[in-house]
């Protein structure tokens, strides 16, 4: 509707002063409740000064508390960007996945969590990688799951910058020439996001979450609700999308998109959902949110209400073919089309000013949620796994939290150099290796969790197995276009022309390798590692003695028996 | 935290359990309605088409975002399930302490 009025090499944006005060009232009072959070809930006595204080919130986050948290930590605001991007862009099947994505998450997460969460709490576990410790006595086998974790979160909190780039850029801050005042709130933002990570660890985003939770919600439920009518109804919405998406692209000669997936498309439909969803509570960001709930069962209470972010993220799916109708035209600062900037635009051509206004801080805001969540995770792992395990050994709770904070701050920066540095494509590539290499700690965790049948040098040989065959097979993928490798997460099946998931064909050999070497070890006679969890750990719940209490108390209890 | 040389010892286990032994039936209704949530939204052929139509949506879009509220009552009733039976795990240990190996 208003494309035929936007000149193509688009000069500077007008700055919408509206909406970008609003966008920045609500940072600060955002940022200054992440300041407060430091107090909230605060453990008498040690304050923030051990990691279950300052990187798991205190292990004392109850239903609705980690309803808000997850939710800020899982539906992040690159999802809110990417997701309407990819459907404005080519629809359906890089789109709309992520509705079974995050339908099939949730039994997969009520079977698996309550488990891992059992274990780690009898153990004080912190991080995954601290439970393949304990249950596989592997130095390597922790270490790679450690190393995977955070080479996987550090190009996913700079997405998490894009995706608060997005959000400056349509409100006009920015400039094609100074690229230093382009970066510059960015820097800002990212700076204060530092501060209150380091001074409140994860108190901060768990308070915020519920201020950008809401935000979310309303401006979701408001814009599918008043744009459709708008409009003139779905009908005619999804009529302009399939007329978009049926269109032929002239640079490689066949449709822009996928509307509905015909049957060649199906296979890489179901596995980009099932894979994403083995995925994502291997990443150590969403461990770190199940580790810092009450009890055992307030994850599985929350699988059964979490799925009303995944309505409101099908809902904000639909958007991009709202944008589609509107005729919103996403122009960079460069004079490129950026679909990324489809959602912000459309907020801020469709409504009053104050309403986009609130609409892009909660995208905004929803970048700070996870990024802490991550940047957080990610310090655990290395204080834990790499710090702890392998220099100081006997480093205190003290010592371990003032490590974790600083690596905070690093991750963050590196995150920030990732996204001012580099092309941003770079950072999206990195996230699409990312997935197919979290994937592959999936055996080694879940199988832990459940039995000892594999030998631990099995998996660590799947692991690598499953890394390496991922990475070769998502460089091959070329971009039809731009000719550019990494042009996506999708390749065929070896020896068929089946269209799949890099990330399950790599998780299917990971397994693979993980029961033949394990069979080959078991014949060999090969030592397994010590086992220190015992079976009624994965059962344990909050009122349950922890295993120092447990050592005290029945010294006889010998750990590392069989488990089946 | 544990030296990585060091072999499982083929000791006998003693441990104290947390809870008492499972009865099957709760857990396999839930691995049914688990698997059914999990299996009936991935298998794209039955829903990849446009009609019916609801209020000008595709079939293939509404059908897939109405198995969101399904699922999550399926994984809700697994968790009254699975929760009750828990809760009678537990109390079954406290009235027995030296009860056997939790199965």
């Amino acid at each position: 509707m208003s494309a035929a009025a936007v000149p193509l090499a688009a000069p500077d944006r007008p700055i919408n002063v509206v909406a970008l005060a609003i966008v920045i009232l609500l940072f600060v009072l955002v940022a200054a409740l992440g300041f407060v959070a430091a107090r909230w809930r605060r453990g008498e006595g040690t304050g923030l000064h051990s990691l279950d204080e300052w990187g798991l919130g205190g292990r004392g986050f109850g239903t609705w508390v980690t309803w808000f948290l997850l939710g800020g930590d899982l539906y992040t605001a690159y999802t809110f960007v990417a997701v309407p991007a990819a459907m404005w862009a080519t629809g359906a099947v890089s789109g709309f996945f992520a509705v079974p994505y995050t339908i099939v998450l949730y039994p997969i997460v009520f079977l698996l969590m309550s488990r891992l969460w059992s274990v780690s709490h009898r153990h004080g576990f912190v991080t995954p990688a601290d439970f393949v410790g304990g249950r596989y006595g592997s130095r390597a086998l922790t270490l790679a799951v450690a190393v995977t974790g955070i080479v996987a979160t550090m190009p996913y909190i700079a997405l998490q910058l894009v995706g608060i780039r997005a959000v400056l850029t349509v409100l006009g801050l920015g400039s094609a020439e100074n690229v230093l005042l382009t970066d510059l709130p960015l820097i800002i933002a990212f700076v204060v996001l530092a501060a209150y990570t380091y001074t409140s660890g994860l108190r901060a985003p768990a308070l915020i979450a519920v201020v950008k939770d809401l935000l979310i919600y309303l401006a979701v439920l408001v814009a599918v609700i008043y744009l459709p009518i708008k409009f003139g109804g779905w009908g005619t919405i999804f009529d302009s999308a399939e007329t978009k998406l049926g269109a032929t692209n002239p640079a490689t000669g066949k449709p822009v998109g996928v509307f509905i997936p015909g049957a060649a498309s199906y296979s890489a439909y179901w596995t980009l959902a099932l894979g994403s969803a083995l995925a994502l509570f291997m990443y150590p960001h969403s461990i770190t949110g199940v580790l810092a709930t009450k009890s055992r069962n307030t994850i599985r209470k929350n699988a059964a209400v979490l799925p009303l972010y995944s309505l409101m993220l099908g809902f904000l799916a639909l958007l991009g073919y709202v944008a589609i109708f509107a005729g919103t035209n996403p122009i960079d600062l460069n004079g490129t089309v950026n679909p990324q900037l489809v959602v912000p635009q459309l907020f801020l051509d469709n409504f009053p000013s104050w309403f986009a206004g609130i609409a892009l801080a909660a995208i905004a805001i929803g970048a700070l949620v996870p990024a802490a969540i991550m940047s957080i995770a990610a310090a655990n792992l290395f204080t834990r796994n790499i710090y702890r395990d392998l220099f100081r050994p006997d480093a205190t709770p003290r010592q371990e939290a003032k490590v974790s904070k600083i690596a905070s701050l690093v991750v963050k920066f590196g995150a920030l150099v990732f996204v001012i540095g580099m092309d941003q494509s770079a950072a999206i590539n990195m996230q699409l290796l990312g997935g197919i290499w979290i994937l592959q700690t999936f055996p080694t965790i879940v199988a832990g969790l459940y039995t000892r049948w594999f030998h631990r040098w099995a998996l660590f040989g799947g692991w690598l197995a499953g890394i390496v065959y991922g990475t070769i097979a998502a460089y091959n993928v070329v971009n039809p276009v731009t000719k550019a490798n990494f042009g996506g997460s999708i390749a065929p099946i070896p020896g068929t022309d089946v269209q799949v998931y890099i990330a399950v064909v790599a998780f299917a050999i990971n397994i693979i390798v993980a029961v033949a070497l394990s069979l080959l070890m078991r014949a060999l006679k090969l030592s397994d590692g010590k086992d220190i969890t015992r079976r009624s750990d994965y059962g344990a719940d909050e009122n349950d003695p922890k295993v120092v209490q447990l050592e005290r108390e029945h010294p006889l209890a010998e750990p590392g028996g069989p488990t089946f | 935290m544990s030296s990585p040389e060091m072999s499982s010892p083929d000791l006998p286990m003693r441990d104290m359990p947390t809870r008492g032994p499972a009865r099957p039936g709760p857990y396999v209704i839930t691995g049914v309605l688990l698997t059914i949530a999990v299996v009936v939204p991935l298998f794209v052929p039955a829903y990849s088409v446009a009609e019916p139509d609801l209020a000008g949506m595709p079939f293939f879009y509404w059908y897939q975002m109405s198995w969101i509220p399904l699922t999550s009552a399926l994984v809700g009733i697994s968790y009254w399930l699975v929760n009750k039976e828990d809760r009678r795990r537990r109390e079954a240990v406290r009235e027995t302490p030296d009860a056997e190996v939790e199965r």
